[in-house]
């Protein structure tokens, strides 16, 4: 079975090239457009990982990856964060919230694809 | 990639709808706005638009936004304050951004130095938080297609060898992490053996999967420093016991044990970037206690409590991409669709005429099928132009900043209002709007609003309003642009009629008169000498452009308070409910919308004044009386029992026209098929339709009509036109 | 209607023949769309004389230039038995009525001579030379011309 990848991201040309580019490395894909949206998707999607960016309206990638920790379920799902950020300072932020890896944006397809086989391990 | 110039597409329109809403943030913190949300919202309009211009690898516009952002996000933490010369260094930013993204859109460079000098300008406005060597920016865009800068299984050969201590937190656990993949990924940096330590492992009754019993030592051969090998620990380093020992290259020098406690990560740490797992990992055999990394122990396994059934859910919810269930679709499939329904509208003609004339005809069940056939087509009309209709907000606002770039220019104070921009029109006609209302707005700032002196000398606030109005009114939109300035000077205006010879010097003129002049080709008063309005186009083009749209454009203006534009406009391009009469012989039509009343007079209620005009009173108002036969040139005087049936209808100035036809056939649905591609424009015509029984008939605009017949008996506009 | 051999060769141009007003005319192949039968047109105001108005063509609006008129000669008069010769002149589609299509011509390139002083200004402007053909003097139109030149009336 496809790993399944949710993908949160409020740009509309970023879901679309992370919908293409993880579609056509075979995974299944599901689209949020914000925290307070992949929340929302996530009980019963049973993701075998997240991809967020950071800044988003209503909830950002840090309120998500906090509300998914303090979560019942999947609580422990990798999630890296997908952000043109890359200062020390958001990274310890990041990384104390419980987020699992950081990627920065522009990102290589191979690279992106790669890790998150990496991280979300069939 | 594949598809990656639809991609590109989706960006720049996604860069509009950004560059909108950055656009109306910093107005609305103009305006004195100070919620949180506003500022995020701008901050996040900018920071997307970065985002995207990098992934297409826009350099100058990533460049230009990355810096424009590191001001706002000055102002996101109040270390700013959103005072008016920052506002405005901001504004000039945006337009400026706005502009850079169309000339990425077109293939073009933008201009570099005109880049440098806006983000300059802005960033010495937010006194000196420029952040064109901020350290922190190490934004190297990569290309999406194209080959990638490092290549995969060309490792290092041997070094030096690292042994590394390894012990996860249990803490490790809840942020995701799986050791295996860690070590997998250590394995990739070199030839690695990895030994596990399983002594803390307790009996299975104890067993507690959420803690923590392993660690490992994996002596690593590489040429990698401490720093790479901290880098795959990077997001664990703080739930974790790590240890790098040295022991030496792998000729034997002897130990140099270094063990750091973890620090913060270095700033350029990306796991993205370090080499993919699995390429040329060297496995080591596995004796005794030692395991290889495939097969990973399972001390904390990811819960997997999800039932079928919640997997059927997962899969379904994976099909949308949001709560809000939209579909892009190209214009062109629409258009297809309209013109289809089109077709569908004329043979719904054909076969209720054909019906008619035949033998069944009376029969309830035909009518009643004919009924319900003319009533679909009607909602799957008004359905395919609601996917059409759009709102006009962002037509209205783009003319934000023709008001602050017109009015920089002029040296002038000047504000836009708007209301109604929830009102929704054809697509086409906003897209065509856009050029009119543009020059219509300059217009208003060059020529409508008064110089701060003279504002004052007439008790008016120094900063000028320019309201800009939609709303729907008897199935048509209608648009005003209306000002607050002096009004129309009408002695100039009438004395550079007189210069330029479009009126006679003893013309007597009403001042609707004067002001329609402002409208006739080569009248502008003072644009030439504008650097604004002086595009070549007057109000004229302005006209012309709204009249090839079906619309009509009126002024009026009262000395000293202001002058008002009325543009009232079709809501489609496509249909209308028309009546069908006779005059002269001929078939032709008239939008019900403009349609008052239809009325049999008799001889007492018709006056003439002078020897051509007549006037038909209505109750007691006046209305000037036309034959639609003779002001269309198709007769020159009514026969016996012709034009004796009146139709009045309104014009676009509030008054009423009294139209004589001869005969009124019927109201029906009529598709409006343009003169312009194989023709050309005909005053009081607004375009032709195809009739049932396939012949053509020409569909009337009444207030064109009613205007080219008042100017060829007397007005001096008819010397324009020669 | 263009199954005529000449196709081949380069040289050879197509020409639809057709009279009007006693006189022989030829255009171009290339710009003509079909020849229907003539139908009603519905009258345009403040249209020039030999504008006769516009026709249904399968949805769009064509308007009809009464040819002899156009040229300056006496009008045809209207008849079940006139064709209109449906052209796409530049970017715009009108329909031609004249009397009769007489033929289809194929002419060399070096067939088509200058037109003859005997024409009248009006015509002459509109014609790109003559051919003879069969002893017959075929006028060789500019569908160019034939437009309005202005053809935006003033508003």
């Amino acid at each position: 079975m496809s790993l399944r990848v949710l993908a949160v991201d409020d740009s509309l040309t970023m879901r679309e090239m992370l919908r293409i580019t993880l579609t056509e490395a075979g995974f299944n894909v599901i689209l949020a457009e914000d925290g307070v949206d992949a929340l929302t998707q996530l009980p019963g999607l049973d993701p075998d990982l997240i991809l967020t960016d950071l800044n988003m309206p209503r909830m950002d990638g840090f309120g998500l990856i906090d509300a998914v920790r303090k979560g019942d379920i999947y609580a422990r799902v990798p999630i890296l964060i997908l952000t043109t950020e890359s200062a020390a300072t958001l990274k310890e932020r990041a990384r104390n919230a419980g987020a699992t890896g950081w990627i920065t944006k522009p990102f290589d397809e191979v690279s992106l694809v790669s890790t998150i086989r990496r991280v979300a391990a069939m | 990639m594949a598809g990656s110039s639809d991609l590109k597409e989706i960006f720049f329109v996604e860069a509009d709808e950004l560059l909108s809403a950055l656009e109306e943030g910093l107005r609305a913190i103009q305006t004195g706005v100070q919620e949180s949300d506003t500022v995020n919202a701008v901050f996040r309009a900018v920071h997307s638009i970065k985002g995207g211009a990098g992934a297409f690898n826009l350099k100058a516009l990533v460049g230009f936004a990355h810096r424009f952002e590191t001001v706002l996000d000055e102002l996101r933490s109040g270390r700013l304050a959103p005072e008016p010369p920052l506002l405005n260094a901001l504004l000039h930013a945006s337009d400026h951004l706005a502009d850079m993204v169309s000339a990425c859109r077109q293939g073009l460079e933008t201009n570099a130095e005109a880049d440098e000098r806006i983000i300059m300008a802005l960033e010495a406005q937010a006194g000196g938080t420029g952040s064109s060597a901020d350290e922190g920016f190490t934004f190297e865009p990569l290309p999406m297609d194209g080959n990638f800068g490092f290549s995969f299984g060309a490792l290092p050969p041997a070094g030096r060898s690292v042994a590394v201590h390894f012990r996860p937190h249990a803490s490790a656990f809840a942020s995701g992490h799986d050791p295996s993949l860690l070590l997998r990924d250590l394995c990739g940096l070199g030839e690695a053996t990895v030994e596990m330590d399983m002594a803390h492992l307790p009996a299975a009754g104890a067993f507690d999967p959420g803690q923590s019993y392993l660690s490992w030592k994996i002596t690593l051969v590489t040429q990698c420093a401490d720093r790479d090998i901290r880098q795959i620990f990077e997001f664990i380093e703080t739930s974790c016991d790590l240890l790098l020992e040295d022991q030496g290259d792998v000729a034997g020098n002897a130990p140099d044990p270094v063990a750091t406690a973890p620090k913060p990560a270095p700033s350029l740490a990306m796991p993205a970037s370090a080499p993919a797992a699995g390429a040329a990992v060297t496995r080591p055999t596995a004796p005794d206690t030692r395991t290889t990394v495939s097969a990973p122990p399972s001390a904390a396994p990811t819960p997997s409590t999800a039932t079928l059934t919640q997997q059927a859910t997962g899969a379904a919810t994976s099909a949308s991409s949001g709560p809000r269930a939209t579909i892009r679709v190209d214009i062109d499939r629409v258009d297809r669709l309209v013109d289809i329904l089109g077709e569908l509208v004329i043979h719904q003609a054909m076969l209720t005429e054909a019906i008619e004339q035949s033998p069944g005809f009376g029969s309830v069940e035909v009518d009643r099928s004919l009924d319900q056939l003319r009533q679909l087509s009607r909602q799957i009309q008004e359905s395919v132009m609601a996917i059409r209709a759009q709102p006009v907000k962002p037509l209205f606002d783009r003319m934000h900043r023709i008001v602050r770039e017109a009015s920089m220019a002029a040296g002038k104070s000047c504000r836009l209002v708007t209301e109604g921009e929830a009102t929704e029109v054809d697509k086409t006609i906003i897209e065509r709007l856009a050029d009119p209302l543009t020059h219509m707005i300059r217009n208003s700032v060059d020529h409508g609003i008064e110089k701060a002196e003279r504002r004052e000398a007439a008790g008016k606030p120094v900063e000028g309003v320019i309201r800009m109005s939609a709303a729907h009114r008897s199935g048509r939109i209608v648009l005003t642009i209306q000002d607050d300035g002096a009004g129309i000077d009408r002695e100039k205006v009438r004395q550079v009629a007189i210069d330029k010879g479009l009126i006679a010097p003893n013309a007597e003129l009403s001042p609707q008169e004067i002001d329609a002049l402002l409208f006739l080709p080569g009248f502008s008063t003072a644009s030439q000498v504008s650097s604004l309005s002086g595009r070549g186009v007057g109000m004229d083009v302005v006209r012309s452009e709204i009249t090839g749209l079906g619309g009509r454009v009126g002024i009026s203006s009262v000395r000293g308070q202001g002058t008002t534009l009325t543009i009232s406009l079709p809501l489609t391009l496509a249909v209308l409910d028309g009546m069908v009469f006779e005059a002269a012989g001929q078939t032709l039509v008239l939008p019900v919308s403009t349609i008052i009343e239809t009325l049999r007079p008799d001889a007492a209620m018709r006056h003439n004044i002078g020897h051509s005009d007549s006037v038909l009173d209505v109750r007691g108002r006046c209305l000037p009386l036309i034959d639609v036969g003779t002001a269309l040139g198709f007769r020159t005087h009514l026969g016996p029992g012709e034009g004796e049936i009146v139709v009045v209808v309104e014009r676009g100035d509030d008054g009423a026209t009294a139209l004589m036809v001869d005969g009124i056939r019927d109201q029906r649905q009529v598709v409006i098929k343009g003169l312009e591609a194989n023709y050309g424009q005909i005053p009081g015509i607004a375009a032709a339709t195809v009739l049932g029984d396939g012949s053509v008939a020409l569909i009337l605009d009444p207030s064109d009509l009613a205007a080219s017949v008042a100017a060829s008996v007397r007005s001096p506009l008819q010397l324009a036109a020669e | 209607m263009r199954s005529s051999g000449y196709a081949t060769d380069p040289d050879i141009r197509e020409l639809v023949a057709f009279r009007t007003a006693g006189q022989d005319f030829c255009i171009d192949i290339l710009s003509v769309r079909e020849i229907r039968g003539w139908s009603r047109p519905a009258l345009l105001p403040h249209a020039p004389s030999y504008v006769q108005g516009v026709i249904n063509l399968r949805g769009a609006v064509v308007p009809i230039l009464d040819l002899a008129r156009r040229l300056g000669l006496d009008s045809i008069e209207d008849t079940d038995r006139n064709v209109i010769i449906v052209a796409a002149i530049q970017s715009r589609i009108v329909g031609l009525l004249v009397e009769a299509v007489t033929d289809i011509l194929g002419v060399p390139a070096a067939g088509v001579q200058p037109t003859p002083d005997l024409a009248s200004e009006t015509a002459r402007n509109m014609l790109r030379g003559v051919v003879v053909q069969d002893s017959r003097l075929i006028r060789l139109l500019d569908v160019g011309q034939l437009l309005p030149q202005t053809d935006d009336v003033a508003a």
